[in-house]
């Protein structure tokens, strides 16, 4: 023997034993529920039993909100979930992850079987899963061309966005055939590109009639899908492995619709706010242009248009009497210079001398006579004196010398 | 018009980015005008899509030679 060691380093060590465990760390367990209870923290605690045994189990909050029955004493379940230990007590107990009756008895058991499996692969990953698009041209039903589901989808497609072509890929959704002609429809509509979203699922019934959408041929098609594919199956507490597979899980045929599509009814009121936005910000804009322009209005050259052309009135006006100011002084001048000119003519003129005994001698035609030449004897001149012209005959010449 | 018809989507689309351009007021009064009159065209056109739109449905069906065609679908009553 080793050391002694405590109790609580010996319930870890177990612990950790037990948590290593591969085939603990997850069980599914059939039995019947005793000593059943719920805290008010929301977990519930109980026994699982059998003739000759039983153990003690927890289901946590969080796991037991996904609960979509009422756990009673005496109940048949199928419990999934993992043995540890609880070290306080040093006993080990059953931490459920889920729970489903055990009515339907194989079926439940191989649903959670499945579940499992196509969990640990990967095919409930929230990262693969496609965004559906907000108006899609074409949406492929998936689903039994008779009956309740496929009608309502088609009335709410159309009552909420007749836009949307519907087409309608008939499978059967129930029998042996089914899972295979789903899968089969999946990839045609895949294959030819003929819708950008499939809806795939059927009305309600019984977990046996529902089964088609919890087979993994289903399920892999699902996967597989380029197209966005909402689940549609059955009534709003039925889950099928199509559901977790799916892009988005509608809780029937009719909120699959509703889902799919939106309500024109809602985008008409939407654009009723874009329209008053519209005639709003236009209302604005104009409002401000208005103002703007009554503010240029108001400014004195627009107010009197007449204003500048005044103005410029007034300079021309005064800019025309000093032209005209020294035009007269102009004037002014050139007439005392004229009188100055005409002063000095007067004095210069030939006409002024004659009255101081000087005269002029004209021939006939009355060209100015200076020399004796001009004149032969014989000939009448014209002698001007101050006061009148004589008329003569040249008697003789005689030159100066 | 000489212009390509939209589908909703496109015309609400554009009408969303006129609206905000207009509220954020930065063209010329010119261009806002423009811009108010193709919203007002695309508003009419996204009513009249939504009020006039009928449903299609057809179904997929294998005929006898293993083609593929679309026929018109009604569900029955």
């Amino acid at each position: 023997m080793t050391e002694p060691i405590s109790v609580t380093a010996l319930n870890r060590y177990v612990k950790q034993l037990l948590d290593r465990d591969e085939v603990l760390s997850r069980v599914l367990v059939r039995s019947e529920i005793s000593n059943y209870k719920m805290y008010p923290s929301g977990h519930h605690y109980f026994s699982l039993k059998d003739a000759e045994s039983s153990i003690r189990c927890v289901m946590f909050r969080r796991e037991a909100l996904s609960l979509r029955f009422r756990p009673e004493n005496g109940m048949k379940v199928i419990v999934s979930g993992r043995v540890s230990v609880f070290p306080r007590d040093g006993a080990y107990q059953l931490y459920c992850d889920t729970m489903v009756p055990d009515g339907v008895g194989d079926l439940a058991a191989a649903f959670e079987q499945l579940k499992n499996r196509l969990h640990r692969e990967g095919l409930f990953d929230p990262a693969h899963k496609k965004p559906i698009p907000p108006y899609p041209k074409t949406i492929a039903l998936v689903t039994s061309p008779a009956g309740a589901a496929v009608r309502d989808m088609i009335r709410i497609l159309g009552e909420r966005w007749p836009l949307t072509k519907v087409l309608v890929v008939p499978v059967r959704v129930q029998g042996e055939e089914a899972p295979g002609e789903i899968a089969q429809a999946l990839d045609l509509v895949n294959a030819c590109q003929a819708a950008e979203l499939i809806i795939t699922g059927r009305g309600g019934g019984s977990m046996e009639d529902l089964w088609a959408f919890n087979d993994e041929e289903v399920a892999r098609a699902i996967w597989r899908s380029q197209i966005p594919v909402i689940s549609a199956v059955g009534h709003e507490p039925d889950v099928t492995i199509a559901d977790f597979v799916a892009d988005l899980r509608a809780s029937t045929p009719s909120n699959a619709a509703e889902l799919a599509v939106p309500d024109r009814e809602e985008l008409g009121e939407n654009l009723g706010h874009l329209s008053a936005r519209l005639e709003k910000t236009m209302d604005r804009t104009l409002r401000l242009h208005r103002e703007q322009l009554t503010r240029l209005g108001s400014s004195p050259h627009l107010r009197s248009p007449l204003r500048p052309i005044q103005d410029k009135r007034f300079l021309l006006d005064y800019q025309q009497r000093r032209l005209h100011h020294s035009g007269e002084r102009l004037l002014g001048d050139a007439q005392q210079r004229l009188g100055r000119i005409a002063a000095s003519l007067d004095a210069l003129s030939p006409f002024r001398v004659l009255s101081r005994g000087y005269s002029i001698a004209q021939n006939e035609d009355g060209a100015v006579l200076s020399t004796i030449d001009q004149v032969t004897v014989g000939d009448s001149l014209r002698v001007r004196l101050s006061d009148g012209t004589l008329t003569c005959t040249a008697q003789g010449k005689e030159k100066h010398t | 018009m000489t212009e390509k018809k939209l589908t909703f989507e496109e015309a609400a689309a554009r009408l969303e980015k006129i609206v905000a351009q207009l509220e954020a007021g930065e063209q010329p009064l010119e261009q806002s005008l423009a811009l108010y009159e193709e919203g007002a065209k695309l508003m009419k056109q996204c009513t009249a899509l939504l009020d006039e739109a009928e449903q299609r449905v057809m179904k997929l069906h294998l005929d006898q030679t293993g083609a593929l065609e679309e026929v018109p679908f009604a569900p029955k009553e």
